[in-house]
């Protein structure tokens, strides 16, 4: 397949479509898993393992992330049998997918290990709440947090509404609108058996529902979820011999910030998101532009985040994010779908994974949806976008992954079918 | 020396190491506002930092600013996750941007200083009051007293100033 702007892309800075994810995995989107995060996590790796096709002795290296709130590699490695020659458990949730990615090429490039699995597992209802009640909450205020939690400005919507606020005041956006990220991302979730809520939502319901943190309601805040997820990266050479069309990488960024990240509201404007920064290394690197992408995971930890990394990404222009979103571009069946799994909004909240993984699937032309499985074992897509019905996008080559840390970091990712 | 405290049933603790925070909240103590003011490029900074985040410059004098300007941005809680603030929904959490520095070094820049809506007192604002605040309110600050040595620069509505005729809200009240 041709690509637009593809002159240079044997050049090593850029390594496109050198490596590959070539196996996904995830236990059940759940509320009470009843399971640790060792044995969710090692669930998911086994999974993306068999997935790809390879055996414990084909993974030499992990990686992960957490806030503290999951087991380290070394122990889901030797519930595994999988010896290491590198691992690496970060800090970090949201964009520390794509981050990490880029990670698993720089070790592989270095000589260091073959072949990466990357997971990310999680209590995020049932243990460590991921919307901040619970124990972490009820934390001491110390030293620099004064400046924040003691006024109650602590949880991920309490830090990110002021931006959210501001975008309404600079540019009129309406609630009416971003209220069709949720409309449109639950539409994706309804053919997606796997979504902890498939149900449908109108606008109505969403600005309908109580407020949480103005501007934010209940239906604009993405789901608590327990659950694990994996993928596997290797060289795009490796990968010709697996079992399914791998998703080669054509460009990562990674944690890419914005100036003043400790304290980021002291420059502005505030309605910019880092993606103004990643973007210019994303396209560059995967040597494509917006333009080209046939399907986005916008990152969903609210309704709001997805919309503002459009924009800084330049899927629209800046301040026309709301109009875009409510268009009908965002829909299975529009011109670039996006979430087509129903995100952290509706199918899970893994901190990222999920949208790396649905856009895995959708470019091995393999969305998990209720169509019919064939005898080649393939499910053979009807591109009938009803309740219930597929969400395979159709002829999809080009996707974009766009995950956001906060307002002042992001990541992303560009991958194209093998 | 560190400081303990307890805020609306919520331990506040600064290490007794943490001296930019300890000079802070000193200043606040005598319901006095101070920034560090760079000694090489002399511009003003918040949050306490160590290092100049224009120049690097590591020393600084702690120097009195004004407590005015407009609100820049704001939120209103009203699910609240921390215990302390659960029972006092709706509350107000506003960006101001001082009218001191402002635009300063670029455009983009200025000192938006985080601090909730209270009363003159520094009592957590009631909902009438949160109502009449907005984008481009004018505010004053004022400061919560929360023990020996401790208090938080808090936002209230600046009564002598000239207000905005409407300041903006959120369209869905």
């Amino acid at each position: 397949m041709p690509l637009p702007a593809d002159t240079d892309a044997t050049t090593p800075k850029y390594l496109r479509d050198k490596y590959a994810i070539v196996g996904v995995g995830e236990t059940t989107y759940t509320r009470g898993s009843g399971k640790t995060t060792r044995a969710m996590g090692t669930f998911a790796v086994r999974a993306a393992m068999l997935d790809a096709g390879l055996k414990p002795s084909d993974i030499d290296a992990m990686l992960s992330y957490s806030g503290n709130d999951s087991t380290p590699s070394p122990f889901l490695a030797g519930d595994l049998g999988i010896r290491l020659n590198f691992f690496m458990d970060v800090n970090g949730g949201g964009s520390s997918t794509e981050a990490l990615i880029g990670i698993a090429i720089g070790i592989m490039e270095a000589g260091m290990c073959k072949c990466v699995a990357i997971f990310r597992s999680m209590n995020g209802y049932s243990q460590v709440r991921i919307g901040g009640t619970g124990a972490r909450s009820a934390a001491p205020v110390n030293g620099d947090a004064l400046h924040s939690r003691a006024y109650g400005w602590q949880s991920a919507g309490q830090m990110f509404a002021p931006t959210f606020m501001r975008h309404m005041y600079e540019y009129g956006t309406k609630p009416e609108q971003i209220a069709m990220v949720k409309v449109v991302h639950s539409e994706h979730a309804s053919n997606n058996p796997k979504a902890f809520y498939k149900k449908r939502y109108t606008v109505d319901d969403v600005i309908n529902s109580r407020i949480i943190c103005k501007p934010l309601h209940l239906l604009d805040c993405c789901v608590e979820t327990d659950n694990a997820t994996c993928i596997i990266v290797t060289s795009a050479e490796r990968a010709r011999d697996l079992k399914h069309t791998p998703a080669l990488i054509r460009g990562v960024v990674g944690r890419c910030s914005k100036p003043r990240t400790d304290m980021h509201y002291q420059h502005g404007p505030i309605t910019r998101v880092a993606g103004y920064y990643a973007k210019d290394i994303l396209w560059p690197n995967a040597g494509v532009g917006p333009e080209d992408i046939d399907a986005v995971g916008a990152y969903d930890a609210f309704t709001f985040t997805s919309m503002l990394q459009l924009e800084d990404y330049g899927f629209c222009k800046k301040g026309e994010g709301g109009e875009y979103v409510s268009s009908g571009i965002t829909r299975l069946g529009g011109k670039r779908p996006q979430n087509t799994s129903g995100g952290h909004l509706c199918e899970g909240y893994t901190h990222g994974m999920n949208m790396v993984i649905e856009n895995v699937r959708q470019l091995r032309h393999d969305a998990d949806d209720s169509c019919p499985v064939g005898p080649d074992g393939k499910r053979q897509h009807t591109f009938d976008y009803r309740e219930g019905g597929c969400r395979q996008v159709r002829n999809i080559e080009l996707t974009a992954n766009l995950g956001w840390a906060n307002p002042m970091t992001g990541s992303a990712m560009v991958m194209r079918r093998g | 020396m560190s400081i303990r405290a307890n805020y609306l049933d919520m331990p506040l603790t600064i290490d007794d190491l943490d001296g930019e925070n300890l000079e802070y909240f000193r200043h606040s103590a005598a319901h006095d506002f101070h920034l560090q003011q760079c000694d090489d490029c002399k511009l003003l900074r918040y949050p306490p930092t160590t290092a100049c985040p224009w120049c690097t410059c590591l020393t600084s004098t702690w120097t009195k600013v004004e407590g005015k300007g407009s609100v820049y941005s704001y939120e209103e809680v009203h699910h609240g996750i921390q215990p302390a603030f659960q029972a006092r929904v709706p509350y107000m959490v506003l960006l101001v941007e001082l009218d001191t520095q402002k635009g300063k070094p670029t455009e983009h820049e200025s000192l938006r200083v985080v601090a909730n809506l209270t009363t003159p007192d520094g009592i957590l604002a009631a909902p009438d009051m949160v109502k009449r605040v907005g984008i481009g309110s004018r505010m004053r600050m004022v400061f919560s007293d929360v023990g020996p040595g401790l208090s938080l620069p808090q936002w209230t509505i600046d009564e002598a100033a000239v207000q905005p005729e409407r300041p903006w809200r959120y369209p869905q009240e």
